[in-house]
């Protein structure tokens, strides 16, 4: 059968929203454990998964809460299953204790974290005000999740199917950061059968110790020494992630005059900024990050070396822009614009803000022809 | 030369860190025995709680997992999923499963799921230096209640058994004491049935032990027992309060 139509479309494609790709790529990476509680604006995520984890033969349970929910992916992580659960803001907060002993015990999981508006029950509207949250720990403890960004619904697919491997190759959580725009979006979606890759085998799980040793599953170290030494171990794989799993989108950056440095729903509106610039004698180029963490600090380094100034662009009230910051060292001047609770920056807004940022005539006229445009 | 009494093999042999005269390594050790008779060392696992008990899988030789306070309950389950065959146990004591994990003691009844849980009720919070447990008697001194525990103020001590009665999910209680060898004894046949419950897929068992803590209770261990039978059974009666196979 051609998979193909005229244009090159694939008839492989499904039109579906962010949460609800993030469950079938799920299900396509092997993820037989899936636990959650409804909260908008993820709901499409769990209720999708109810109909389909039992036609895979998967276990599927509404928990009586968010904490309850992450618990029995501890569970079924520590017995060597793929497991995942999905939330917004105020129930990933509620997560944050099970995450740090996930993190703490080395169990490979995914989690994916719609964000809405806060603090407190903020909203329902999108927003990347969990950044810190996410990045910086979250839970008690030295501590890191892989952090991964999508800025479309096909991206949602593709890294919650990376998810898993980055979750097993490295026996770490990986976080989704994604937001009520990405979540609730409905986009033509393919799933790409991968090759497995080589990971390394479970011999750590619980399964009953026929046979051999005991396995433990703890993140306990009471004596003296152990946990520093344990941490060490983490601290160790950390610098190793940091080393080989960086992923970023770099564009139009060796023309640039200014940078932009956005991720998700904020990097979709920048894109538009950049492709506008392009018919301009004034550049606009764009890093995204795909990875939040690890950081993509050594590009954003090295752009910083040869533009005017960096603008950071977040629907929030300025996370990332710290991470940038420290990227840059002071090698040029970092902005930032934001919105927050529910406010979604515009094209036009983010070209107004390079005009107040970059004192030049050439730039002002420039961009804002540009924004006549529009 | 014919042994009469050894160390049960699924029981490790190391030094326990349990105070004289506490419960807890007498629970532990019936469990091992259990293990050992009914040869499912390869088949079993258990969950460590977090009180006195942490470090349980330092003593028994067998697949375990920790759970963050109170949540051994969800941990369970999750285990439970993937190995659906196999014998899940959780072991708690009163504040991690009466006080900051009833939510997930309580839906884990209510799913049925086919687990066993060893609730070690002692009456007070041994592992934080003897503070109120939900689960402390009436007018007992603790250290913060340092009058006795006063209704108005702090509550009742909450009968688990009792309150997991209710729901439909729920398949075998049972609460036992510690306090004389004939109840040590009951105490480990409650704990096989819990097994066969959760291996015949009947569903969701619990077996609450009352167990001496001498040093919060600040007695000596013969006291204890004593304050067990006498003080701690009024307000926890012993016997069945809830069994599949005997439905009336
Ligand atoms: C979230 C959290 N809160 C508090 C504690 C401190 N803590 C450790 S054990 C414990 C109570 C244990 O009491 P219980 O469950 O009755 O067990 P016991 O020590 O009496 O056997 C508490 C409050 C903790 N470890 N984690
Ligand atoms: S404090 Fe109490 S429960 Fe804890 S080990 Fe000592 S006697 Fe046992
Ligand atoms: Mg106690």
């Amino acid at each position: 059968m051609k998979d193909r139509l005229p244009g090159g479309i694939s008839i492989m494609k499904q039109l579906l929203t962010g949460n609800e790709a993030a469950a079938e790529a799920a299900i396509q990476a092997g993820c037989r454990y899936y636990y959650g509680y409804p909260i908008t604006p993820q709901n499409e995520l769990i209720n999708y998964m109810s109909t389909r984890m039992p036609e895979v033969g998967g276990a599927f349970i509404q928990a009586e809460s968010e904490i309850a929910a992450i618990s029995m992916v501890h569970g079924s992580a520590a017995a060597g299953g793929r497991a995942m659960t999905s939330s917004s803001s105020p129930g990933i907060s509620l997560k944050q204790e099970g995450i740090s002993y996930l993190a703490g015990s080395e169990l490979p999981c995914v989690i994916v974290n719609i964000q809405r508006g806060g603090p407190g029950l903020g909203d329902i509207s999108a927003s990347q005000a969990d950044y810190f949250q996410a990045v910086k720990g979250g839970g008690h403890g030295d501590y890191h999740t892989i952090v991964l960004a999508p800025c479309s619904v096909q991206e949602m697919a593709d890294l919650v199917y990376d998810a898993f491997d980055l979750a097993d190759k490295y026996r770490n959580p990986v976080i989704i950061l994604g937001d009520a725009q990405v979540g609730q979006l409905m986009e033509p979606v393919e799933f790409h059968k991968k090759p497995k890759k080589n990971l390394p085998a479970k011999s750590w799980a619980l399964t009953g110790a026929e046979g051999r040793k005991k396995n433990v599953i703890k993140s306990f170290y009471p004596v003296k020494g152990q946990l520093e030494e344990f941490n060490a171990h983490l601290q160790r794989k950390y610098r190793t992630i940091e080393e080989h799993e960086v992923r970023y989108e770099a564009i139009n950056i060796h023309k640039a005059d200014v940078i932009l440095v956005a991720y998700g729903t904020s990097a979709r509106i920048c894109k538009e900024v950049v492709k506008k610039s392009q018919q301009y004698k004034f550049k606009v180029g764009m890093v995204r990050p795909v990875t939040l963490w690890p950081f993509p600090k050594e590009i954003i380094r090295k752009v910083s070396e040869r533009v005017e100034c960096i603008l950071t662009v977040e629907m929030s009230a300025g996370q990332m822009v710290e991470d940038v910051k420290l990227a840059v060292e002071g090698r040029c001047p970092v902005h930032f614009y934001g919105r927050t609770g529910g406010g979604v920056p515009t094209s036009l807004e983010i070209i107004r803000k390079i005009v107040e940022i970059v004192p030049d005539n050439r730039a002002a006229n420039t961009l804002l022809q540009l924004a006549a445009v529009k | 030369m014919h042994t009469i009494y050894e160390k049960p093999k699924s029981f490790i042999d190391t030094p326990t860190h349990f105070c004289p005269g506490c419960g807890h390594g007498i629970v532990l050790r019936m469990i091992a025995e259990i293990i050992d008779a009914w040869g499912i060392r390869g088949k079993t696992i258990g969950l460590a709680p977090v009180g006195c008990a942490v470090l349980a899988y330092n003593y028994l030789d067998i697949d375990m997992c920790e759970a963050a306070h109170g949540r051994p309950p969800a941990v369970a389950t999750g285990i439970k999923r993937v190995h659906p065959d196999h014998v899940v146990f959780a072991y708690q004591g009163d504040g991690d499963l009466a006080a900051i994990g009833t939510a997930e003691i309580i839906h884990a009844a209510n799913r049925g799921e086919n687990i066993t849980f060893i609730f070690v009720n002692n009456a007070v919070y041994g592992m934080t230096s003897g503070q109120m447990a939900p689960t402390t008697l009436l007018r007992q001194k603790t250290v913060t209640t340092p009058s006795g525990r006063d209704p108005i103020n702090s509550g009742h001590p909450i009968r688990v058994c009792e309150l997991l009665a209710v729901l439909d999910g729920s398949s075998y209680l049972e609460r036992v004491s510690l306090s004389s060898p004939e109840n040590i004894r009951k105490t480990k046949k409650a704990i096989e049935k819990g097994f066969k419950t959760q291996m015949e897929k009947k569903g969701f068992s619990l077996i609450e032990i009352l167990s001496p803590c001498p040093i919060y209770w600040r007695m000596d261990a013969n006291e204890a027992m004593k304050y067990i039978d006498e003080e701690m059974t009024r307000t926890f009666p012993l016997g069945v309060v809830k069994d599949w196979e005997h439905k009336n």
